[in-house]
């Protein structure tokens, strides 16, 4: 499975994700310039972390318009996945391939933090490698990361089981205690209505080799490549 | 005949959400005595010039271009003037 990694100006996260898929997982990758068009060759797109535009505007706001963001559009709505960490998260909304947005944090904070999360959403591919297991641990790192969407929005995204990681507190509840930044019903993490475009804040790629202390992200891109061949 | 316009433009968070600077500002403002302050949100203030062929065109543009790109219609509402720029008093 070939990955291609969008390089944004500003983007930080792309090495780190491409370490993951190249060197640990065995899969083809490529960086892909943002000012490239062409993703013909590439079947899982990854909008990594950092800050694109140096954030100016809103985070995401001036990315979404990069010439590659158009083929990134069509890979999505052609049901590839599309998998978009932190600022890619960001981005992923502004451009429309997921609803609400990214607002500053409750506290003001830039939090940079390892913390727990609930793995919601157990029949999507994205979540599968994690077999019923309901409590990991990602790092986190924003300084805009409180999910908000219109009530509206929310219930559609609880309704259709969209909403994949939610932060918890270390016992594993769902409260105010756990949530880390404001985000409204704890959201750290939701997909499309199709399924195959996930938008996350935490940083699966920072928590994938057990000499960084903890691989609870590899389980995410495990699932990917085993939603996808069994899709073939 | 085209015309240079400048346009003042504000981006506000719309109310329904929460806007912790301005709680953290409103905090501090109280702090140096001013205790009948209340409900601080903060925005963003744009200024640009834009050429157009009148002031509709101007006001077309400029709409488009906070819809666009400046606002966030999830998060934002937003607010402009356009007036003429008189020829050398360029910003």
């Amino acid at each position: 499975m070939r990955f291609g990694v969008i390089v944004f100006p500003g983007s930080n996260c792309d090495r780190d994700v491409v370490y993951v898929t190249q060197d640990i997982l065995k899969q083809p990758t490529r960086k892909v310039w943002h000012q490239e068009t062409d993703l013909a060759d590439i079947d899982v797109v990854v909008v990594p972390g950092g800050f694109s535009y140096g954030d100016y505007l809103r985070c995401g706001a001036i990315a979404r318009f990069s010439p590659i963001m158009r083929s990134v559009l069509d890979h999505a709505q052609a049901g590839k996945p599309v998998l978009g960490i932190c600022n890619g998260f960001q981005i992923l909304t502004e451009v429309g391939l997921l609803p609400g947005a990214l607002v500053r944090n409750r506290d003001l904070h830039f939090i940079c933090d390892r913390v727990p999360l609930r793995v919601e959403a157990q029949g999507r591919f994205w979540t599968s490698a994690y077999g019923g297991q309901t409590q990991i641990k990602l790092p986190i790192a924003h300084g805009e990361g409180r999910y908000h969407a219109d009530a509206d929005t929310l219930a559609q995204l609880e309704d259709q089981g969209r909403v994949l990681f939610r932060y918890c507190s270390p016992s594993g509840a769902v409260d105010e205690s756990g949530n880390p930044n404001g985000s409204l019903n704890n959201i750290a993490g939701i997909c499309n209505e199709a399924g195959n475009v996930l938008g996350m804040m935490p940083h699966p790629e920072r928590a994938a080799d057990a000499q960084l202390g903890s691989t609870d992200g590899l389980g995410l891109f495990e699932g990917l490549l085993q939603g996808q061949l069994a899709a073939v | 005949m085209s015309q240079t316009y400048q346009a003042q433009i504000y981006v506000t968070l719309r109310p329904s959400v929460l806007d912790p600077a301005g709680t953290a500002v409103q905090s501090g403002l109280q702090q140096l005595g001013f205790t009948g302050v209340a409900g601080v949100r903060i925005g963003k203030y744009v200024e640009l010039t834009v050429t157009a062929a009148d002031e509709a065109d101007a006001t077309q543009q400029v709409d488009q271009m906070c819809d666009r790109l400046l606002a966030n219609p999830t998060i934002e509402n937003y607010r402009f003037e356009v007036q003429v720029l008189t020829e050398g008093v360029a910003a």
